[in-house]
């Protein structure tokens, strides 16, 4: 009972919060909305017994990604452009067509979940079953860091190609900024650098630059 | 209506797939609200692994789960770097103005 209640509370919010996503004028509310629709996701996910990937939808939509795209809202000050979803009138033909089709596959996803039946020898064909004396982050590392291993490198290299794209992506040389060059620090001579004058008295030295 | 099974959960994550849709569609603002739509999308794919993985007590899905997590934060990364990039250049990210691929 407590179940159907909570799934429905979250489930409603996670909804509402994902159509205003799509729909609202301001794009930094449509990011405070995507954060909403995050935190009820993996609250649904703690209450149905997925504990470690609910707090590591929190720690890695909530905290990294949101702040991502909030940041870039912010730097590309987009967002006061105001919302023309249905009010441009030369460019509205798209939009029955996305209506249609996004019936379309919504209604073949329902037809997909009323009909579907389980294979009858499918659960003998599971292999890695959760126990229930460990706990959900136990029993995840336990398979994460055997079977798993390889796929597990491979996301990290994943991560690291897409800190190298993005730092390769943005990064722009800047003309007349003063900066040190430490190669041309090393490679000073001496001969550049000191002058050896014989200076006559009362005279005094010009010294260019 | 009062037992939460399996298919509650699916329609859930249908539901949210749809919106996500539909907001890649109907999109007329910029290009970052494009972005949010496929997260929501790849969202919904979460919760479809994660409610088969409890309900049939196999792991694998959440496993899965976690590797679409990582390949989101990765997407996202690259995306609005580009979109960065982009805005540096041609100075909008309004969809309708974006149509140098045109030709």
């Amino acid at each position: 009972m407590a179940h159907a209640i909570f799934f429905y509370i979250f489930s409603a919010i996670a909804i509402i919060s994902a159509i205003m996503v799509t729909a609202s004028k301001n794009t930094v509310h449509s990011v405070f909305f995507l954060i909403l629709d995050f935190i009820s996701i993996s609250c649904l996910f703690i209450m149905i017994g997925a504990e470690f990937l609910g707090m590591i939808m929190l720690i890695v939509y909530v905290g990294a990604v949101a702040v991502l795209f909030l940041f870039v809202v912010m730097m590309l000050n987009v967002a006061q452009q105001t919302n023309q979803w249905f009010l441009s009138s030369q460019s509205s033909g798209h939009i029955p067509i996305g209506l249609i089709i996004s019936a379309i596959i919504f209604f073949e996803l329902i037809i997909v979940i009323g009909g579907w039946k389980y294979k009858p020898n499918l659960l003998e064909k599971i292999n890695t079953q959760t126990q229930e004396s460990i706990s959900n982050t136990h029993s995840l590392g336990q398979v994460l860091y055997t079977e798993y291993i390889h796929v597990f490198q491979i996301s990290g290299m994943i991560l690291l190609v897409a800190m190298i794209g993005a730092i390769v992506l943005t990064f722009r040389q800047r003309d007349g900024v003063k900066k040190q060059s430490y190669i041309k620090q090393i490679s000073r001579e001496r001969a550049e650098g000191v002058q050896v004058l014989d200076v006559e008295s009362n005279k005094g030295v010009s010294i260019d630059d | 209506m009062i037992d939460i099974g399996l298919g509650h959960y699916l329609t859930l994550s249908a539901i949210i797939f749809t919106i996500g849709i539909i907001g890649i569609f109907l999109n007329r603002k910029n290009i970052i609200v494009i972005l949010m739509s496929i997260e929501l999308i790849l969202l919904a794919v979460n919760i479809n692994l994660v409610s088969f993985s409890i309900f049939l007590d196999d792991l694998t899905g959440q496993v899965f789960t976690l590797f679409i997590l990582t390949v989101a934060a990765a997407e996202a990364a690259i995306g609005l770097a580009i979109i960065v990039v982009y805005y540096r250049n041609a100075g909008t990210i309004r969809v309708e103005e974006i149509n140098k691929l045109k030709g």
